[in-house]
């Protein structure tokens, strides 16, 4: 059991080990990769299997038992969590197979992959799925950290000078965010003496209003620049377009949803059991934000031209969806921003996905510079209608089920103006698939010329299309996602 | 005590931000190093520093006596002093690569990755160049040589 609940840290730890270890064997270091995101995916299927049955399974170390020990705990909420981290990476890595940018060199007069990508995206999947399993909020800081670090090589490991500027931007924004951070948990150290978890809602309970807000807040200051919330966002539309395709879908599905997953935490969670008049006002500020936050985000995507900066963009605009749920403070509300995050994390690095499918065809990302997509690959026309449905809302696709639960219990809570703009930001999300749509599928490509051949996009296609296939079966079948999400709710909700 | 320790973080945190405010690159890593070091000294005094007693439970005790240094707050800001560490060295070998193939060490100039607006509507075009390099490319469809002539132009 206590290997079990390890191994989201511990596999990909020895993956990155042996993959840095292989560096002068590029397909090597490739076979050690995929082997450990195979056992990545085998553990946390195996997590959300004992999770369903409602047992969260802990671990404290060094024989430390909570609240004095770091301690992982795996409830149904971090198993699916780590899950999607698991199906996300397993996506990226088989995508990059076939991505000249990631090639291990084998074709002559073709860019070849740093030898350190594989082990920095093992790192930088432990970071996310460490920070799904701590039970710990110092520890949640580390994991943040390793993240990081992970994300900026990567963001550097191309060396073109756009990157290094997008890395050293993603750097001090990110950075600042996490001294945010440090100043938070170091407060909530000083005044109630815990960092655990369960110890920290126990003594959530006893804090005097005021000071609740206070940690509340600084806590959430913290994750919302990590979410990319507003007004935090700018180091993501900054940098996310100057990634590698597969690494930029891998990063673009993850990375923001940790800081929600984490303010998912602190506000259901954690301070749960703080007093109301501090969990109302932290809730109504949370709610505005998010209204603002998916506004913005739209507005930015209807300005761009680049098909990376548009979904770039886009994330923003959903993350505001996601917040809304937490803001409503309700076990549904909760429930609907899980199955939210659930569905966004696929869709969104699908779409992430066809744009790079796009490239590879057309030449560019710049929508004005490509075209007639919908003539030359009638197929990657439909598997691109899919997600960029479904993040519109349209039944009976996931988008559609994800934002009827939080918009639902959004009304029923008397929130109409938050509906209102999460309902005018749908229309603008479908004004800007439509953009994608007829420039870069139905109108002629302005080179006429230009060939439309692209070699080794098999393992792509295999990425897009089973990707594509989820979100159609979570569109067919939202109970058992929504149940078990709605049982994940109501289990971090439960005060022990 | 405290007061010292609280002024010290005050003077530290001030300078920080001055510098991470500058244009200058290498005087943003610095301030940000300044800031986390006054974040450490902040984290470092949520435990008990009045003390010098160690953290150490004497022969035949179970439990650590009240006047003792409290170890957790040096814990956690040991580890937040190595994590600061490593980023911040990250950070000037970035600034140093940056300022090297940008040239420029003003962040007013970093305009690769975002190129500045022409057009009061339309966003400008990023140079093919700052694509990646293309595998199905002909020469005729940009250069593919993994240079980026951004706003501000590249050394020779």
């Amino acid at each position: 059991m206590t290997v079990l609940v390890t191994s989201p840290i511990v596999v990909p730890l020895l993956t990155a080990v042996a993959a840095a270890f292989a560096y002068r064997r590029p397909a090597l270091q490739q076979a050690i990769s995929f082997a450990g995101i195979l056992c990545l995916l085998g553990c946390a299927v195996a997590l959300v299997a004992f999770a369903i049955e409602g047992r969260p399974m802990s671990v404290a170390f060094g024989g430390w038992e909570a609240p004095f020990g770091i301690e992982f705990k795996v409830d149904r909420l971090g198993a699916i969590m780590v899950l999607l981290t698991a199906i996300m990476g397993a996506a990226a890595l088989l995508f990059q197979v076939g991505d000249p940018e990631s090639n291990p060199g084998d074709r002559v007069g073709s860019p070849q992959r740093p030898p350190f990508v594989l082990p920095l995206l093992h790192g930088m999947l432990m970071g996310v799925c460490g920070a799904f399993v701590t039970a710990d909020l110092f520890n949640m800081y580390v994991w943040f950290e390793v993240m990081l670090i992970g994300v900026l090589g990567l963001f550097a490991a191309g060396g073109r000078i756009d990157q290094l500027e997008a890395t050293f931007k993603y750097f001090v924004l990110n950075v600042a965010g996490t001294l945010l951070l440090v100043v938070a948990v170091g407060s909530v150290y000083a005044v109630t003496g815990q960092l655990n978890f369960a110890a920290l809602s126990e003594a959530a309970a006893l804090l005097s209003p005021g000071m609740a807000l206070v940690l509340l807040a600084s806590l959430a200051v913290a994750f919302l620049v990590k979410a990319g919330a507003f007004p935090l966002f700018a180091w993501l539309p900054a940098a996310y377009h100057t990634l590698p395709g597969p690494v930029l879908a891998l990063v673009a599905g993850l990375l923001t949803k940790v800081g929600v997953y984490a303010l998912l935490r602190v506000y259901g969670d954690v301070f749960a059991p703080a007093p109301d008049a501090a969990l109302d006002l932290a809730r109504e500020a949370l709610g505005w934000i998010a209204a603002a936050t998916m506004l913005t985000g739209v507005l930015g995507a209807a300005y761009h031209w680049d098909m990376r900066r548009i979904l770039g963009f886009h994330i923003i605009s959903q993350i505001g969806y996601m917040l809304l749920g937490i803001a409503l403070g309700t076990e549904a509300g909760n429930g609907g921003t899980l199955f939210y995050t659930a569905h966004h994390i696929i869709v969104k690095a699908n779409l992430f996905f066809i744009a790079a499918i796009a490239w590879r065809l057309t030449g560019s990302y710049d929508l004005r510079r490509i075209g007639g997509l919908a003539n030359a690959r009638p197929a990657l026309a439909l598997v691109f209608a899919i997600p960029a449905l479904s993040l519109v809302g349209i039944p009976p696709l996931s988008g559609f089920w994800a934002k009827l639960i939080v918009l639902r219990e959004s009304l029923a809570l008397g929130h109409v103006a938050w509906t209102v703009v999460a309902l005018v930001v749908s229309f603008l999300t479908l004004y800007s698939m439509m953009k994608i749509w007829m420039e870069a599928f139905w109108k002629p490509h302005p080179e006429p010329s230009r060939p439309i051949a692209a070699r080794g996009l098999a393992p792509a296609w295999c990425v897009t299309v089973g990707l594509a296939l989820i979100t159609v079966l979570i569109g067919l079948f939202p109970e058992t996602l929504a149940a078990y999400c709605m049982a994940a709710a109501a289990e971090i909700g439960a005060v022990p | 005590m405290i007061w010292v320790i609280a002024i010290a973080i005050w003077a530290t945190l001030f300078v920080g931000a001055r510098l991470a405010m500058s244009r200058d690159l290498f005087r943003i890593v610095v301030g940000l190093a300044l800031i986390s070091s006054g974040i450490v000294l902040m984290l470092f005094s949520s435990g008990r520093i009045y003390t010098v007693e160690p953290a150490v439970i004497a022969a035949g005790e179970t439990v650590l006596p009240a006047t003792a240094a409290n170890p957790i707050p040096q814990a956690l800001v040991l580890t937040a002093i190595v994590i600061g560490f490593a980023l911040v060295c990250f950070a000037f070998v970035l600034v140093v690569r940056v300022v090297r193939d940008g040239d420029t060490d003003s962040a007013e100039d970093l305009r690769y990755a975002e190129p500045a607006p022409t057009h009061p509507v339309e966003p400008p075009v990023s140079p093919a160049s700052c694509d990646p390099p293309h595998p199905d490319a002909s020469p005729e469809f940009g250069p593919n040589d993994g240079s980026c002539a951004g706003a501000g132009g590249r050394r020779p």
